[in-house]
């Protein structure tokens, strides 16, 4: 049996504004408890809650930028179940009429493209936090503790078509996304303090079959590789489960990252009816073409045209456009490299952010903003491949003093005290060569017999004598005439 | 023979007002009177919280700011707050066990603003627990008598603010009205009382029941009082996401009211001796139907005849969803307070209970304890019409309903300028009477539940009295009026005041 898997994610994003979706409390992380609540987060008598129009902004511009539809008029709800940690005893949320509907997301997974279609997002408020260790009665019994301080955080909550195929598929969306509401600058991606949580509804159906299997939702995964392998594990279950003459029951299950499982939380069936109806202390949410328009008009190039134009202005392939434009500021550094490069060479400045920068980056876990070598220090030094004074190797080299400080990490300066200038000269390179293939006979030999690696085994040596610091180029071509000669 | 009490001395509000202006009375002095009143007065069971020594402190401070120059539009009157009404100073109950022991750390806006205004207040009012109940016999402590006849019910919910009118203890209170809660005990208790257009007073500090009818509304002796507190209490507040900016065009604000008023006033009296020459009075047909007591009937008539001989002129109009209005109300009010009442669970504040097992069970055994019949009656309806299954057939329904009521009224308004009926089809029942049958008393309210739905303002003046038996409990007119048109309601209603006198009537002794 052929099983295909089928995946939709439900993103929970904490919006960046100062203060709460319906109250002025402050929305600062870390906190000392219930500092940060006031009358309308606790839900005192009386209280009402009022818009935050930084949050309605935000979900506008998330609209715009996943060219979904942002309604017109959409609706406040109320979503009612009793628990401690929501004051209200209601989430307000919105159920039938949501302000962003449809919308697109792509990105790659490996080298392939795919696009996801959106079925919508809506605004809501978060809740608070319940910790159940550390907290008892004054009778000794076992208790819990509510930290009110993140009830009513404004939230954007996305949902995707169920269109995903794999665990792969799945964590590549999720970086878009989580790349995208950076890119925005609508939320700070924190996942380790739930800025961006993920939910994954699972089920598996077997290839061909158009209904879909029942699918369980797993919640609780706080980073890329957990997702992985929380569908990892949950596609095996329930094909096992099949297999093995179950049926997958509708849940909820949680995953246990140090068990690598997941476990069943409640089951659906005795699901909250939520009883959702519109808010009677909310009117309509009413956008307007000019709202959208201003919000519209200062949006950043969105990271799609920006990569559609870096393929077309720079000549990029799609995948290094993609993986430039992933983040605003690496494409920013980018830019500024390509455009103090003569034309045609842009090409070169993605391989050494794709590669060098992004590799020292991570080594020193440093962001693009904290980076040593600033965008003009890097256009010098790779101007000074294109005009050949050093070879791309060398320049790894010079790049890594630049990193380090060296010389005022001026990439003149440092090729100059460290003497790494590229030889160039034709009469130079020609007596290196005489003496490789004077001192290499049988290799020669063995080049005229047909063996390409000989070749290899030949520059390897010239670039030895050389130490390192011959043109590449100039080696390959005048070892190629001689050996041909 | 003893004097009348020193507050109650005065022709209305404006002339209190201006008598503590002119120094001829201090604040102190009316608030010590008032405070005699009402600890004389405890068999009415209107007042579940009074303080003296926070009433003298608010008196001596608007004693302060008379003699500093700085007295506002109602400095030194006495008022007091229905107990839905947060307040920092006193405890707000709602009258149910489950807020017994709470006190805000907030105030509502409209009692900021009163208190801004200067006036002095005396308490927190007795009510139908969570205003929910047309009798105040739903308070988790006691009923409310009504001042004219001990035996009867002063109306509800807020028979505590009615009643501290109506026995002269202050000059006015606020009230709320989700269903009639203003204009009913208002009726039943011989005072005006007036519910404004919705979204025209802030509900900001109010304990909520139906969110979308819940409406603040003083309650007074005359209708020219009514607009002293009112003019001060509305107004766009920021604060209250359904509060309304602007009124066709005005700025929601203080002063707006009066504006209004005195304008109508102004071209009422144009008209000299037939000052409403050309008011157009709607009476709906359905008002007028086979549930209405022929005692209210009659006096209801004889204020139309009273108002046809001020040169207005009665059009008979149709209501044609009137009676609709009691299963629309009783699907959406109930609804609504299921989700506002959730949060009364016992965890942050209010009522908890002592022993439990788990949290769903310190929850319901909270709730069970602290919330009374006709809430928890309510509570269960409300759950219902919203669940799975349940909503379109209910709530939806309902909801549609609600819009039909709102177009019968706007056509209505197409050939009338306002509209006038009785507010109650009887006069007052017995405190005791009909207990089992909750229902009852929701059909009674037949009248002045379409005017919630729809959010029109409307007003209740006392227009006469039962019969025989009932010769003591008083019967109210309703007058109800277009989209922000309080202003000149009030100004119609005073036109009735200045020619009849029994607004002036007060409770034997």
């Amino acid at each position: 049996m052929r099983w295909e898997i089928v995946i939709g994610l439900e993103t929970h994003v904490q919006l960046s504004t100062d203060s709460k979706i319906f109250s002025g409390s402050s929305t600062r992380f870390g906190a000392a408890p219930n500092t940060q609540a006031n009358l309308v987060d606790l839900a005192l008598p009386g209280s009402l809650p009022v818009m935050n129009r930084g949050a309605v902004e935000r979900a506008i511009r998330f609209g715009l930028a996943v060219n979904a539809h942002i309604a017109p008029r959409s609706i406040f709800a109320r979503k009612n179940y009793f628990y401690p940690d929501l004051p209200k005893n209601y989430q307000i949320s919105q159920y039938e009429i949501p302000v962003v509907q449809g919308g697109t997301v792509s990105f790659f997974v490996g080298e392939e493209e795919r696009t996801i279609n959106l079925t919508r997002a809506h605004l809501e408020e978060d809740a608070g936090k319940s910790m159940h260790d550390d907290f008892s009665l004054p009778n000794g019994a076992s208790a819990s503790g509510i930290d009110l301080n993140r009830a009513g955080t404004p939230l954007l909550e996305i949902v995707t078509e169920p269109e995903m195929r794999s665990a792969a598929e799945a964590v590549a969306y999720a970086r878009k996304l989580h790349a995208l509401v950076l890119w925005l600058g609508i939320c700070d991606g924190n996942m380790q303090e739930g800025s961006f949580r993920i939910d994954a509804n699972v089920s598996v159906r077997p290839e061909g079959q158009a209904e879909f299997g029942t699918r369980a939702e797993v919640k609780n995964v706080n980073s890329f590789r957990f997702l992985e392998r929380a569908i990892q594990y949950e596609v095996r279950r329930q094909i096992e489960l099949i297999e093995d003459g179950g049926t997958v029951v509708q849940e909820t299950r949680l995953y246990d990252a140090d068990r690598d499982e997941t476990r069943s939380m409640r089951s659906k069936e005795d699901a909250h009816d939520y009883r959702y109806f519109p808010d009677p202390d909310l009117p309509p949410l009413i956008i307007g073409e000019d709202w959208i328009a201003r919000v519209r008009a200062e949006m950043p190039e969105l990271p799609d045209a920006q990569r559609a134009r870096f393929e077309t202005e720079y000549d990029l392939s799609a995948y290094d456009a993609a993986q430039i434009t992933s983040d605003a500021a690496m494409s920013a550094y980018f830019e500024t490299v390509a455009r103090a490069l003569p034309a045609g060479q842009a090409k070169l400045a993605a391989n050494w952010i794709m590669g060098e920068v992004t590799a020292s980056l991570n080594r020193d876990d440093l962001t693009v903003a904290a980076m040593p070598v600033q965008a003009p220090a890097l256009a010098a030094l790779i101007n000074r491949i294109v005009d050949g004074t050093i070879s791309n190797k060398i320049a790894r080299e010079v790049f890594g003093a630049m990193w380090a400080g060296e010389a005022g990490g001026q990439p003149d300066a440092i090729i100059e005290a460290r003497g790494l200038k590229q030889i160039s000269d034709t009469g130079a390179i020609g007596a290196m060569i005489d003496e490789v293939l004077a001192a290499n006979p049988a290799i020669v030999a063995e080049y005229r017999a047909g063996k390409q690696k000989a070749f290899n085994s030949l520059v390897g040596q010239i670039m030895k004598a050389a130490r390192g610091k011959a043109n590449p180029q100039q080696v390959n071509d005048l070892l190629k005439a001689k050996l041909d000669a | 023979m003893s004097t009348a009490p020193l507050h109650t001395q005065f022709d209305g509000i404006a002339a209190l007002r201006d008598a503590v202006a002119a120094r001829q009375v201090s604040a102190v002095e009316l608030a010590q009177s008032a405070l005699d009143a009402i600890a004389g007065a405890g068999d009415l069971n209107a007042f579940l919280h009074t303080d003296a020594e926070l009433t003298l402190a608010q008196a001596r401070a608007a004693d302060a700011a008379i003699a500093a120059g700085t007295a506002g539009p109602l400095t030194g009157v006495p008022i007091a707050h229905k107990d839905v009404f947060v307040t920092r100073q006193w405890r707000t109950t709602a009258a149910s066990k489950m807020l017994a022991n709470y006190t805000s750390p907030f105030d509502a806006t409209v009692v900021e603003r009163l208190a801004a205004a200067g006036a002095v207040s005396l308490g927190k009012l007795n009510c139908d627990e969570f205003a929910m109940g047309s009798g105040n016999e739903n308070s988790a402590f006691g009923a409310v008598r009504n001042p004219w006849d001990r035996l009867a019910v002063p109306g509800g919910s807020s028979g505590g603010s009615a009643a501290a009118v109506a026995a002269r203890l202050v000059p006015a209170s606020t009230g709320t009205d989700t269903g009639g809660s203003v204009r009913q005990p208002a009726a039943l208790c011989g005072v005006s009382g007036i519910k404004p257009t919705y979204g025209t007073v802030s509900r900001f500090g109010m304990v909520a029941f139906g969110s979308s009818l819940d409406q603040a509304g003083p309650i007074a002796a005359s209708s020219r009082d009514l607009l002293e507190i009112l003019d001060v209490v509305s107004g766009f507040d920021e604060r209250d996401a359904t509060s309304i900016e602007s009124c066709n065009g005005v700025a929601n604000a203080p002063g707006r009211v009066r504006t209004d008023f005195n304008r109508a006033q102004t071209a009422f009296d144009a008209k000299s001796s037939r000052p409403l020459e050309g008011l157009r009075i709607g009476v709906p047909k359905e008002y007028f139907g086979a549930g209405l007591t022929p005692e209210v009937a009659a006096a209801v008539e004889a204020a139309l005849a009273v108002y046809e001989s001020l040169g207005a002129v009665r059009v008979a109009i149709s209501l044609p969803r009137t009676e609709l209005a009691i299963p629309a109300y009783y699907v959406i009010a109930p609804a609504e307070a299921s989700s506002n009442l959730s949060r009364y669970d016992g965890v942050r504040y209010g009522h908890r209970t002592a022993t439990y097992t788990d949290l769903a069970d310190m929850t319901s055994r909270s709730r069970a304890e602290g919330l009374g019949p006709e809430v928890q009656r309510r509570m269960l309806i409300g759950a219902y019409v919203l669940s799975h299954g349940y909503y379109d057939a209910y709530y939806l329904q309902a909801q549609r309903l609600r819009r039909m009521i709102v177009d019968d009224f706007r056509s209505a308004f197409e050939q009338c300028d306002v509209i006038m009926g009785p507010v109650t089809p009887g006069v007052a029942k017995n405190i005791g009477e009909n207990r089992d049958d909750p229902t009852a008393d929701w059909l009674a309210d037949v009248y002045t539940l379409g005017v919630s739905l729809a959010g029109l303002p409307a007003m209740s003046v006392p227009c006469g009295f039962g019969v025989a038996a009932h010769a003591k409990r008083p019967v109210g007119l309703q007058i109800i009026g277009n989209y922000f048109d309080e202003g000149r309601l009030l100004a119609v209603a005073d036109r009735y005041q200045q020619v009849t006198d029994w607004h002036r009537q007060r409770p034997g002794a």
